[in-house]
């Protein structure tokens, strides 16, 4: 189970026949993800790994459907290669691509909202359903199936903790990387909402970082909505100066908007967990879950 | 990217947004003939990349051309806020009625384009919020339908103004919005744009920050960025063209990982432990080994460098691959500084052993790390 993508997802990978493309879709099949075809504009009719690969993603709907699109489409081609997929009847687009201008990122979400096509990313990991689906770069051994559901702007720092919460016990239904971008597709409430309605998911773990006050709406909605399920944050970039962009586009404190220590302070009056350190996740968790079985 | 105003203010100028007379000088003569060209009184404005320019006396006035001559001067052999001057832009002095804000920037949450205007005007748009919220109009801006008039419209009217005045305001803001969306700015802002005392307006001070995304369309200020004066040290842009991502900070720990927000958060446990960080460096996912070396080069530039802290989660990068890295960087670049790995993941065994028959010992966990570093940065080494 888990949320968007699970054991019976299709997916195509359009870009297939790139470095990272080809790289990274060896370790979906790998993996499981049923990766039903491929699109590189003048490669149609060929292969990459008994995996047909069109020219167009039209082709490649008409001859066998699928429900999801990974883009590992250089950054000025990105959105062109989402917006074909979403025009295709595709509904779940993963962004890996780096560095796509903003102007291009409004765009796209304007026509994904249109088209009511979930997008994720852009400059994201992607998303995992452990032992089920895995339609992104992370590296598979690290995740295990369970009940955690983990939403993150950070794709290493998602490793991290998530390798500290599988090496104590516990595990994760979804993990889903929303991108280093200050525009992305989802954001963190999109994603608490989901796995509110999931069964599976019992508690949330939020991994949030500088730049911008998407943590602080995050907090409000919790706050007001008084979220069901347990919430563990952490937020990086505590020492970070203003006016400097942290590795990630969308990593930058301007003025005095979009510090951690507002994003921790939002959290923390929301009731939300905050870790000091990444360690720390894991043990709250435990925490957290440990009380939720006293309740129950 | 940041503009400088006069660059700014000539994109401004073409999109029809109106601006002062004005022109660049590199030296005093020059200015001398730009003013020449304009009607005194004059301004004479200092062209640094900094915020707070005016307070930290980078703008002067002159009522002559003499005097611009003497300001010019001053200014050209001045530092504002650290940064030498190396060019002026001397423009006709505006007879200021009032001071308004007005900018258009990225709604994140909404994902959209977003106008912020303001009765108020002349300091930071933030100050300007935190001080009086109530004064601060957002207007999102439809990505499909874009800027429309009615819209600029209500803001004029919202600020204050009505009559004749709200079509000329609301012509302003239209075309500064067509203007940072042609310039893919993720913020253009006239701070302030001035109502003069005979009622027209004019952008006194332009501010624009390109997407560094979308610099590839903008060729022209790529190239200023990486050949000529930016406000980038000369690591951060050695560390820009080789698409590492580079921060100076004032501490004595050097730091290299792989990934933007586990540097970041390596940063905050050093901090956590006591430590101080040198900077923040991301090497990417990846990273061959050439890549560590320049990594590893960059960071010791710092004088200040007393202990390194290398944090490497390997998912697609290979742990034997940065240990081989290190240790070949190490011996190149004789490399005597102390320092403390962590490298865990993807061929950790192998990495481990190879960083072992050096002498070097790979450590599990961050905070392991962290605390050791932190104890090598006071040894005095």
């Amino acid at each position: 189970m888990g949320i968007i993508i699970d054991k019976d997802t299709r997916a195509i990978v359009q870009g297939i026949t790139g470095t990272q493309g080809s790289f990274h879709t060896k370790l979906m099949l790998e993996y499981g993800t049923k990766i039903v075809a491929g699109t590189s504009p003048g490669k149609g009719g060929t292969r990459f790994e008994n995996v047909p690969i069109y020219d167009t993603v039209e082709e490649a709907q008409k001859e066998d459907p699928a429900d999801a699109s990974m883009i590992f489409v250089p950054a000025p081609f990105a959105v062109d290669a989402a917006m074909e997929a979403i025009d295709n009847g595709i509904k779940t687009i993963v962004i890996i691509t780096e560095h796509i201008p903003i102007r291009d990122s409004i765009s796209l979400m304007a026509f994904a909202r249109e088209n009511k096509a979930v997008a994720i990313g852009p400059n994201t990991p992607g998303i995992i359903t452990p032992g089920e689906c895995k339609l992104g770069i992370m590296p598979a051994h690290i995740f295990k199936p369970g009940s955690i559901g983990m939403i993150s702007r950070s794709g290493t720092l998602t490793y991290e903790i998530a390798a500290s919460l599988t090496g104590k016990g516990l595990g994760q239904s979804t993990c889903l990387g929303l991108g280093g971008d200050p525009i992305t597709g989802l954001n963190f409430i999109d994603v608490l909402k989901m796995f509110r309605n999931d069964a599976h998911t019992k508690a949330v773990v939020l991994i949030g970082e500088i730049g911008g006050n998407l943590e602080e709406l995050t907090a409000g909605y919790i706050e007001e909505e008084e979220y069901p399920k347990p919430v563990v944050a952490y937020v990086a970039g505590r020492s970070a100066p203003p006016g400097k962009r942290m590795g990630h586009a969308g990593a930058i404190i301007m003025g005095k908007a979009g510090t951690a220590e507002s994003k921790i302070e939002a959290f923390k009056k929301a009731g939300v967990q905050v870790a000091e350190k990444p360690g720390d996740v894991a043990e709250l968790m435990t925490k957290a879950f440990n009380s939720l079985s006293k309740k129950n | 990217m940041r503009l400088f105003e006069y660059e700014a203010k000539i994109i401004l100028a073409k999109y029809g947004v109106p601006t002062p007379q004005g022109g660049l000088a590199t030296n005093a003569s020059q200015a001398l003939e730009v003013a020449s060209r304009l009607k005194p009184p004059f301004a004479v404005k200092a062209q640094v990349l900094v915020a707070g320019r005016g307070k930290a006396g980078g703008i002067l006035f002159a009522d002559s051309i003499d005097e611009v001559k003497g300001a010019a001067e001053r200014l050209l052999n001045a530092q504002i806020k650290g940064m030498p001057v190396r060019s002026l832009w001397i423009e006709e002095k505006i007879r200021v009625k009032k001071e308004l804000y007005f900018g258009i920037t990225i709604d994140r949450f909404k994902q959209c384009y977003v106008a912020v205007a303001s009765a108020v005007g002349g300091m930071e748009i933030e100050e300007i919020a935190a001080k009086t919220p109530e004064k601060v109009i957002k207007t999102l801006i439809n990505p499909q339908q874009g800027f429309l008039p009615y819209q600029t419209k209500q803001i004029a009217r919202k600020i204050g103004y009505s009559g004749a005045q709200i079509s000329e305001l609301g012509r302003a803001f239209e075309r500064l919005y067509t203007a940072g969306k042609d310039y893919d700015a993720e913020l253009i802002e006239m701070n302030p744009i001035v109502e003069t005392t005979d009622g027209k307006f004019i952008a006194a001070d332009a501010r624009i920050i390109i997407d560094d995304n979308a610099l590839f369309r903008h060729p022209e200020y790529k190239k200023r960025l990486l050949e000529g004066e930016s406000e980038l040290t000369l690591q951060e842009l050695e560390a820009m063209k080789n698409d590492l991502a580079y921060v100076k900070l004032d501490g004595n720990i050097g730091v290299i990982g792989n990934g933007a927000g586990l540097v970041m958060a390596t940063l905050d446990t050093i901090q956590y432990y006591g430590g101080k960080p040198a900077n923040f460096l991301d090497v990417g996912g990846g990273a061959p080994s050439e890549k560590t070396a320049l990594a590893l080069k960059i960071v010791l530039s710092d004088r200040n460098v007393k202990a390194l802290f290398i944090n490497i989660l390997g998912g697609i990068t290979r742990c034997d691959d940065v240990a081989r890295g290190i240790l070949d960087a190490r011996q190149k670049l004789g490399i005597t500084k102390p320092m403390a790995i962590r490298l865990v993941g993807t061929n950790e065994e192998e990495g481990k052993k190879i960083l072992d028959a050096a002498g070097i010992h790979a450590f599990d966990s961050m905070e392991e790390t962290a605390q050791r570093v932190v104890e090598m940065s006071r040894g005095g080494s």
